[in-house]
């Protein structure tokens, strides 16, 4: 019994990890239709000067801040110099640009800070929280908290605020957003910056527990990236259940079955669904007029 | 390609007549500087920078200036195999050293077999010098010598029945396979076997399964990078008693950083003099090389030198001695003198070739290391 929960708990933690990357996803593909695959980039940028300004002496929620703030520039910076120019190009043309634009920022990273990994102190101690018989660090609750927290906020933006509608409307259709008066570039702008921040956040909140290195966004993204695909690219609480519920698939595959194939079982799992159901379990489906 | 390399004779003599009195060695080396083996790389080609510059300041290898032609495969062994292709012809080195990962090292080697250079790997893996080739060397001891060593010290401890949780990367999956190769030979019985991905965030699942495990007395924890600081910090964070051991992959001070001590308070592993550079005792035939090595790498870089720093600076020190043994820069003088090494000390192990044995290491290269205070602790 002691065994299940703690499966679980590492479920939930590292699920929560994958969550808040997925959610990061969200914004710019709404706003674009673009898989932004720089998002694990972002996630690291939060985590290394996360680590760099603490290591300069800052108290840790200024470098947290600090980190949140220069991402956001990195991002309304992608959009202006990368994505704006290629205004008309296809969206795979922008997605490609994404990719280069993390090959960039990770080797920027690289020379700017250094190739080492890192870690900071836990935000509230690093004595494990006891169960039943299982044990969850009190980090794990902050990536979970702020991965609910992320959560609520997107979906209070899409579904009640005139900008989050205004960014919907700018990816259905940017014409028409244009003639109802809807500044599509500013949309964009914010998208990308509040997608950076989104990730920023994710990377102080996670790198007490998987610690940080230029190099660890790759893997990150293509976690979250499908955990957003198996919640239904797009949506936050499609991304949210999605990054859990891979995380959990994972942990109690390696609990119950073997580690070794706890990624192939995540990710036969993932074919499945997305085979059934291919917008992904909350994904709208989408009708093209002929 | 007879035309570039016409060219590129051109070129090299008339850069030769320019400074034809102070390159007369041309030494080259591929290092992983940047990309996924970065950190193994990184810290070579610093050490081989610095080395190089030391050894002209100091008047070279009997008074004839040293140049090092350092190139950057980023990892990849089609890169390395490019690099050494140029290294031997376009530069016209008379010895290389490098290589470092196992796939890497294989690509040049098979080059500085066909050419006939001497070449020294900084990669782990026993295929390297087993079976014995002509011109290839390495520095690094086997990983099998790692497993070796840890089971010689379980053995002591009474340690039979083991659990291992091991890193599904090159380094983490060879080590994995060696140890429970050589498990046998020491009667230690490998009753659990985990895995965990380069990129993971917990292993509270597999060490749990190994803690449910009967029997387990002691875990041992095949990996580099991340991984080991996060399994050591889940170990503790279960609270789980039995020890843990780590490979001579993490044994550096940043694993004790990155782990917590706390949680690292009692983690054993082999590791080489290197690192407890301040214990050895005055007599340690090691301490000299050792702590010249340490003090010069942190006047230059402010950082402490790794293990793997200083399986270059062996590499390093066995190719000039070699060159100087032999009086001359000729490849195949070199490689001789480079079999005929004996006694060399290094700040790996103490160094003696032979035609059967192009590694030259036995166990006593290993110091079983204690976590004990924060710090590393010899506990022989």
């Amino acid at each position: 019994m002691d065994a299940l929960l703690q499966f679980v708990f590492s479920g939930l933690t590292v699920g929560a990890v994958y969550a808040l990357v997925a959610l990061g996803f969200t914004i710019i593909y709404n706003a674009s239709d673009v898989v932004n695959f720089a998002q694990g980039e972002f996630v690291m940028l939060g985590g290394m000067i996360t680590w760099f300004g603490h290591d300069a002496g800052l108290p840790l929620m200024l470098a947290a801040a600090l980190a949140i703030a220069v991402t956001t520039a990195v991002g309304v910076a992608l959009n202006k110099f990368a994505i704006e120019p290629a205004r008309g190009a296809p969206v795979v043309s922008l997605i490609i640009i994404t990719i280069g634009a993390s090959i960039l920022i990770r080797g920027a990273t690289q020379l700017i800070f250094d190739k080492q990994i890192h870690r900071y102190p836990a935000f509230t101690g690093e004595n494990p929280i006891e169960v039943m018989g299982a044990t969850i660090l009190p980090q794990s609750l902050w990536v979970i908290g702020g991965a609910v927290a992320v959560f609520v906020a997107l979906w209070l933006f899409f579904s009640r605020t005139l900008m989050g509608k205004a960014v919907l409307a700018t990816a259905n259709n940017r014409l028409a957003a244009q003639l109802v008066g809807i500044n599509t570039n500013w949309v964009m702008t914010l998208s990308f910056g509040l997608s950076a921040a989104i990730g920023a956040l994710a990377g102080v909140l996670v790198t007490p527990i998987t610690l940080i290195s230029y190099d660890v966004g790759v893997a990150l993204a293509l976690k979250g990236f499908a955990g957003a695909m198996l919640g239904g690219m797009g949506n936050p609480k499609g991304a949210l259940v999605g990054g859990l519920a891979l995380g959990l698939l994972e942990a109690l595959t390696a609990g119950y079955l073997s580690s070794q194939y706890k990624d192939a079982v995540a990710f036969i799992v993932i074919l499945a669904v997305l085979f059934v159901m291919p917008q992904g379990l909350f994904g709208k489906t989408s009708a093209d007029r002929v | 390609m007879t035309f570039r390399t016409t060219t590129a004779l051109l070129t090299l003599a008339a850069i030769g007549l320019g400074n034809a009195a102070t390159a007369e060695i041309r030494l080259g080396a591929s290092v992983s500087a940047t990309g996924p083996a970065a950190f193994l790389g990184d810290p070579e080609a610093k050490t081989l920078e610095m080395l190089v510059e030391q050894l002209n300041e100091e008047g070279g290898i009997d008074g004839e200036q040293v140049e090092l032609v350092l190139y950057d495969d980023g990892g990849d062994p089609n890169k390395a195999r490019t690099f050494a292709t140029r290294l031997i012809e376009d530069d016209e080195v008379t010895a290389i050293i490098g290589g470092s990962t196992t796939g890497t090292t294989m690509s040049i080697a098979s080059l500085a077999e066909d050419e006939g250079i001497p070449f020294i790997s900084l990669a782990g893996a026993i295929e390297i010098v087993d079976p014995v080739k002509e011109y290839v060397f390495k520095t690094p001891h086997t990983d099998r010598m790692a497993c070796e060593k840890i089971f010689a010290d379980m053995t002591d401890r009474g340690i039979t029945t083991i659990g291992m949780i091991s890193g599904t990367d090159g380094f983490g999956a060879s080590m994995q396979a060696q140890c429970k190769d050589v498990a046998g030979e020491y009667d230690i019985e490998v009753a659990a076997d985990e895995t965990y991905g380069p990129g993971d965030a917990d292993m509270t699942p597999q060490l749990t399964r190994i803690r449910n495990t009967d029997g387990i007395q002691a875990i041992l924890n095949p990996g580099f990078g991340q991984g080991p600081a996060i399994v050591t910090r889940n170990y503790s964070q279960l609270g789980i008693e039995t020890p843990l051991y780590q490979s001579h992959g993490v044994a550096s001070d940043a694993f004790i950083e990155l782990a917590g001590p706390d949680a690292a308070e009692g983690v054993r592993l082999p590791g080489t003099a290197l690192l407890i550079a301040d214990l050895l005792d005055e007599g340690d035939p090691q301490k000299e090389v050792v702590t010249a090595y340490n003090t010069a790498y942190q006047e230059r870089y402010g950082q402490s030198p790794s293990t793997f720093g200083g399986y270059a600076h062996d590499a390093f020190q066995l190719m000039t001695n070699a060159i100087r043994e032999a009086g001359s820069a000729e490849p195949d003088a070199i490689r001789d003198a480079l079999e005929a090494t004996e006694g060399l000390v290094g700040t790996t192990g103490t160094y003696s070739m032979s035609a059967e044995d192009h590694l030259g290491l036995d166990l006593s290269a290993f110091r079983m290391l204690e976590v004990a205070d924060g710090t590393w602790r010899s506990i022989e």
